[in-house]
């Protein structure tokens, strides 16, 4: 990318929420603004997120595109440490964790700041 | 055809919820004019194995305990307005729960209600049990889950409740039902879609869906103050969804509540528990959220569209739950300087004296806890970052009483035994159930309603 970029988290730029079922997590990620989703869908990928969730161990991560949504959903099988079955988890749902995904970092062309949400640190 | 537009509030999306919000969904409803239709969503996927245990110790139960709690304050209103009242509710009893709304309508002197129970959702009995076993085979069961089976239920789809809301019931009791069902039952009631309107069915589904946990859809859970500020969440108005002929939706919630209803509240709602969306079981539909659009057309006014269907599956998901063992769990607090320290020296204390009881997993609650993992990699990367208020939790399971029980007693012993300065200890030993999903065919299991005509005592 040219010209001045920032890195922001993720948070800036999108919203989401974790649902559950079984052993089995869903985290959407919803831009919060048409410009960002653009760069969020080409930085924000399967294998990213399967990064940020390494010590997880997921055994899948599976990305699908809404575009007409601004959105993404990211399923991660076997994420709940077994879930509300197995997991020694205080949130065996894994509740919190879209707050893991939307702390990951995110380029941005300086130009696209004023779509941002939050301060800036 | 029918052209009215049919308008479905949802009071509550759990068992657990606030009780508190059916009286302005009800009165939004009254407002409003029109056919409507009053729902409640209470059972997660273990509250009926629950419901199942209780109605082993007592008959009398087996339904959502707050039941009554719930409809007191709205049941006269929707009974003269004729705004009928859908739910599972019922759990484990849905006649005991039928037996308690009868009793509750003549306590509050209004007139009888006629009230229906869709059944066949329980498949636990034993002419299931081949059927289920196989299931449970196929979708790789670990564990012998029928040995100590505490529940087995098929989610059920929506057409016997819209035939018991055609047979005039004026609520309808379920135990275990697809939680969107409760929308699409009315709707298809109301305006006569076959069951195969594919199209339709998935747009009902989804109206469903977006009510099935209550304020989620409204600005609850939703919240992160200065970035995404909802008014007044002590006051949450619940949702209201207005469905057309066609099935879309307009969400919405009552004037002058807390909450809101916007773009980005409902997207979150919307995509929850979904996995691909293009395709989004369940018992009645496969719902295509791809091509899916969410537009706000007034404040607190957000409209779905895009949604299309597909026929529907040769199977019925069954959620079997079992008896799995016992869940020990301890905690303990440390403050000021190097709580982390005297923290962590806890928990290897604590390892030590658990050797051979099972898997340990320890917390530090203020500096790493929901997002680590069981196995400890997490919090074996993280270096002491000097935080002066830890809760140490410590957490294992055994299908032993007693070698959970352990973790408790260490615990306990720590103050005398542990690290400087640790109080406020709490202990819990609880026994756990778990859950395991299978397919069992369609044609296996039969849905279906029963007016009650008994009247309470």
């Amino acid at each position: 990318m040219t010209g001045d970029t920032i890195t922001v988290p993720l948070w800036r730029a999108a919203h989401g929420r974790t649902g559950d079922k079984g052993n089995r997590a869903n985290i959407s990620v919803i831009a919060w603004h048409a410009a960002l989703f653009p760069h969020i869908s080409a930085q924000i990928t399967d294998a990213a997120v399967a990064r940020q969730f390494a010590h997880r161990e997921p055994s899948c991560v599976r990305r699908y595109l809404l575009p007409q949504l601004l959105a993404m959903n990211f399923v991660l099988d076997d994420v709940l440490d077994g879930g509300v079955n197995d997991a020694l988890n205080l949130d065996s749902h894994g509740k919190g964790l879209s707050y893991l995904l939307l702390d990951m970092p995110l380029q941005l062309p300086r130009e696209l700041e004023p779509w941002l949400v939050g301060p800036a640190a | 055809m029918e052209t009215r537009i049919l308008r479905i509030g949802c009071a509550a999306g759990f068992s657990g919820d606030r009780t508190d919000a059916a009286w302005p969904v009800v009165q939004a409803l009254i407002a409003g004019g029109g056919p409507a239709v009053l729902i409640f969503e209470t059972l997660a996927e273990r509250t009926l194995a629950l419901a199942q245990l209780a109605l082993r110790e007592s008959p009398q139960s087996g339904y959502e305990p707050l039941l009554a709690e719930m409809l007191r304050p709205v049941l006269a209103d929707c009974l003269a307005h004729r705004i009928r009242i859908v739910s599972n509710f019922g759990a484990a009893n849905p006649r005991g729960a039928a037996r308690r709304i009868a009793e509750l309508a003549a306590e509050l002197g209004v007139r009888p209600p006629r009230i229906a129970i869709v059944t066949g959702d329980d498949v636990s009995g034993p002419e299931f049990r081949p059927a289920l076993e196989r299931g449970l085979r196929a979708g790789g069961a670990a564990v012998d889950a029928t040995k100590s089976l505490v529940s087995a239920n098929a989610y059920l789809g929506a057409a016997a409740i819209a035939d018991a809301l055609r047979a005039g019931a004026d609520i309808v009791v379920c135990g275990r039902v697809a939680d969107p069902a409760l929308a699409l039952g009315p709707a298809l009631a109301h305006f006569g879609w076959a069951l195969n309107d594919w199209d339709r069915l998935a747009r009902a589904t989804m109206a469903g869906h977006l009510l099935e946990c209550g304020a989620q859809v409204t600005g609850g859970y939703y919240a992160d103050p200065g970035l995404k500020d909802v008014p007044g969440l002590a006051r949450l108005g619940y949702p209201i969804a207005e469905i057309d002929s066609d099935g879309h939706c307009t969400i919405t919630k009552p004037a002058g509540t807390g909450g809101c209803v916007d773009e980005h509240v409902v997207k979150e709602q919307l995509l929850y528990e979904v996995h691909d969306p293009a395709a989004y079981i369940t018992p009645d539909v496969v719902a295509d959220l791809s091509q899916a659009r969410v537009t706000a057309e007034g404040p607190d006014r957000v409209r779905l569209s895009g949604v299309l269907g597909h026929p529907r599956t040769d199977s019925l998901k069954v959620n079997a739950c079992f008896a799995s063992g016992w869940m020990a769990e301890g905690e303990i607090s440390y403050a000021g300087a190097r709580a982390e320290g005297r923290a962590r020296l806890a928990a290897a204390v604590l390892r030590e004296r658990l050797a051979g009881a099972g898997a340990m997993r320890a917390d530090l609650i203020g500096v790493s806890s929901i997002f680590a993992d069981d196995a400890g990699h997490w919090l074996d990367g993280l270096a002491d970052s000097g935080a002066r208020d830890v809760r140490l939790r410590v957490a294992l399971r055994n299908t032993d009483r007693a070698q959970a029980e352990r973790l408790v007693r260490e615990v306990v012993a720590l103050y005398t035994c542990g690290p400087a300065g640790g109080g406020g200890v709490r202990t819990s030993l609880r026994p756990t159930l778990g859950t395991q999903s299978l397919l069992l065919p369609r044609s296996l299991i039969s849905a279906r309603f029963e007016l009650l005509q008994e009247q309470p005592a």
